[in-house]
């Protein structure tokens, strides 16, 4: 099979970022330059989402979230902690945008979106890191999403929240992990710390749409990939394997109800709250 | 699949199942009927019912008709463009039958043609096309994808594939099928790269080929 296991990665001498930009280009053919180019034109355009949506309060399609990122962003620091409203504001941002039918860059989905720029422009923001030492970072992101798909399909339909967010907050963890200077190793284990502790995180979305809880969810995950790197940079490791805890993952992904697979047929999606929303949104206007 | 898939793509919110995707089964569903459209009746299935209009299912699905890609800035506008360009809606919704649950069928007619075509959502913005005129198919449009409707005739496949080599041209994937024996069956080659047209044009004078189609890949967005 194609691709590459957390385990080869985690073994890599350098930086793991580069690894798997020449792990991609030899796959695909394509020119290395070309790709981080690309990157570079994402990373600018999450940047514009988190701008965009920390300043606005246009409500999304159905009007159950739009306010959350500025509502935050303008709120007084109470806890004295402006890493955690940083990171939790720029992911609610991003996640608002793409409620509102903006354009986004899904990573690696749409829904999950808020929690990679979220943690890492966060971080960087916050530690006041340019913008240029992201771009590899979020070519790391993209490798260990691309490892966790080798094992479960990265949406919430196949494997619930724990496949979609996890997955996201694996690859934030990772990135945050590489920005700090942690090696390829230390990189690997923040991921799978991040995803061993999303395992069991089911999709519920009120009324199927990707508004609630998804929005503040990126908030709390993306959080907790910082969470994730900090331990990592640390040096603390997962006690299973990186790719035990994938197939982990993906085990309990199979045992989910279709309910609990973005069906929008349980959890949240069926409290009394969930279903009379769910009902007019439905019902109003076509 | 490529580093740019996991951080990517660039794409219209709120989702890559129920909108991009639903974009992508419009492009594709444009393509095979070749022209542009001027009716399109279009019945959405399952959770494309249900959840659709709250993911914009519907503007994604009419702004692939119009030829707009997944991260084209006018996505959410793509009703009232429907009508500025002359393209005539009407919805329903209904039961499609055993298919995945974000699925639509597509009606259209232009330029004087007409096709119907199933395609479904399968997550991530991954798309299917499962049926085209009422003959079962199965591709995704990631390649190039040629698109031959032919009687079911003895050696059709073999024809259609030398004419491929000789373009020199590598077939990532291969299928057909045909709604009975002797009917119309739809033969469906997964490319690497676009035939050239004089190719194109030597498949549609072969005897018993009914229609031919070269569907650009949708899955690279802009
Ligand atoms: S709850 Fe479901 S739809 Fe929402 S972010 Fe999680 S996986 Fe995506």
């Amino acid at each position: 099979m194609a691709g590459f296991t957390l385990r080869e990665l985690e073994a890599v001498p350098g930086r793991a970022s580069e690894w798997v930009l020449e792990h991609d280009c030899a796959e695909t053919g394509a020119d290395p330059e070309a790709i981080r180019r690309t990157m570079r034109e994402r990373l600018g355009l999450m940047r514009a989402s988190v701008t965009a949506g920390l300043a606005s309060t246009e409500k999304s399609l159905t009007g159950m979230v739009g306010w959350n990122a500025h509502g935050l962003w303008s709120a007084a620091d109470v806890l004295n902690a402006p890493l955690l409203r940083r990171v939790q504001a720029y992911a609610m941002a991003v996640n608002e945008e793409n409620a509102r039918m903006r354009r986004i860059v899904a990573a690696p989905t749409a829904g999950s979106a808020g929690t990679v720029p979220g943690a890492l422009l966060g971080v960087a923001d916050h530690l006041g890191i340019g913008d240029e030492a992201l771009v590899m970072p979020l070519v790391l992101a993209a490798g260990i999403g691309q490892a966790i798909s080798r094992q479960m399909h990265i949406s919430g339909s196949a494997g619930g929240c724990q496949a979609e967010i996890g997955s996201s907050a694996a690859m934030a963890a990772a990135a945050v992990t590489e920005l700090l200077g942690g090696s390829a190793r230390a990189c690997v284990h923040a991921a799978t710390l991040a995803l061993a502790n999303s395992i069991g995180l089911v999709c519920d979305p009120v009324g199927g749409f990707v508004e609630v809880p998804c929005v503040s969810r990126n908030a709390f995950f993306s959080v907790h990939a910082v969470c994730a790197a900090q331990l990592a940079l640390a040096r603390l490791e997962s006690f299973i394997p990186p790719d035990e805890v994938v197939g982990a993952m993906a085990s309990v992904g199979r045992m989910l109800p279709p309910e609990l697979r973005e069906t929008g047929e349980g959890g949240l999606a069926t409290t009394p709250t969930g279903l009379a929303v769910t009902a007019r949104v439905r019902g109003d206007g076509s | 699949m490529s580093v740019l898939d996991m951080i990517g793509p660039v794409m219209i919110g709120p989702s890559s199942s129920h909108t991009a995707g639903a974009c992508r089964i419009g492009l594709l569903a444009r393509a095979i009927l070749d022209a542009t459209p001027e009716k399109a009746a279009i019945t959405l299935h399952g959770s494309f019912a249900k959840t659709g209009r709250g993911h914009g299912t519907d503007r994604a699905l009419v702004a692939g008709l119009l030829g707009m890609k997944p991260d084209d800035g006018r996505l959410p506008d793509a009703l009232a463009e429907a009508e500025r360009a002359g393209l005539a809606l009407s919805w329903s919704e209904g039961n499609l039958g055993n298919l995945h649950p974000n699925s639509v069928r597509l009606a259209l007619d232009g330029e004087g043609r007409h096709t119907t075509v199933v395609g479904s959502s399968i997550g991530g913005g991954v798309v299917e096309i499962v049926e085209i005129d009422g003959v079962g198919v199965r591709f995704g449009g990631a390649r190039h994808t040629l698109l031959v409707g032919h009687e079911d005739f003895y050696g059709a496949i073999a024809t259609v594939t030398r004419v491929v080599a000789d373009d020199r041209v590598n077939i990532a994937a291969l299928s057909s099928n045909r709604d009975r024996r002797g009917g119309e069956a739809v033969m469906c080659l997964e490319l690497d790269a676009r035939l050239s047209g004089e190719a194109l044009a030597w498949i549609a004078r072969i005897h018993g080929m009914n229609w031919v189609r070269m569907l650009p890949p949708v899955m690279d967005e802009g």
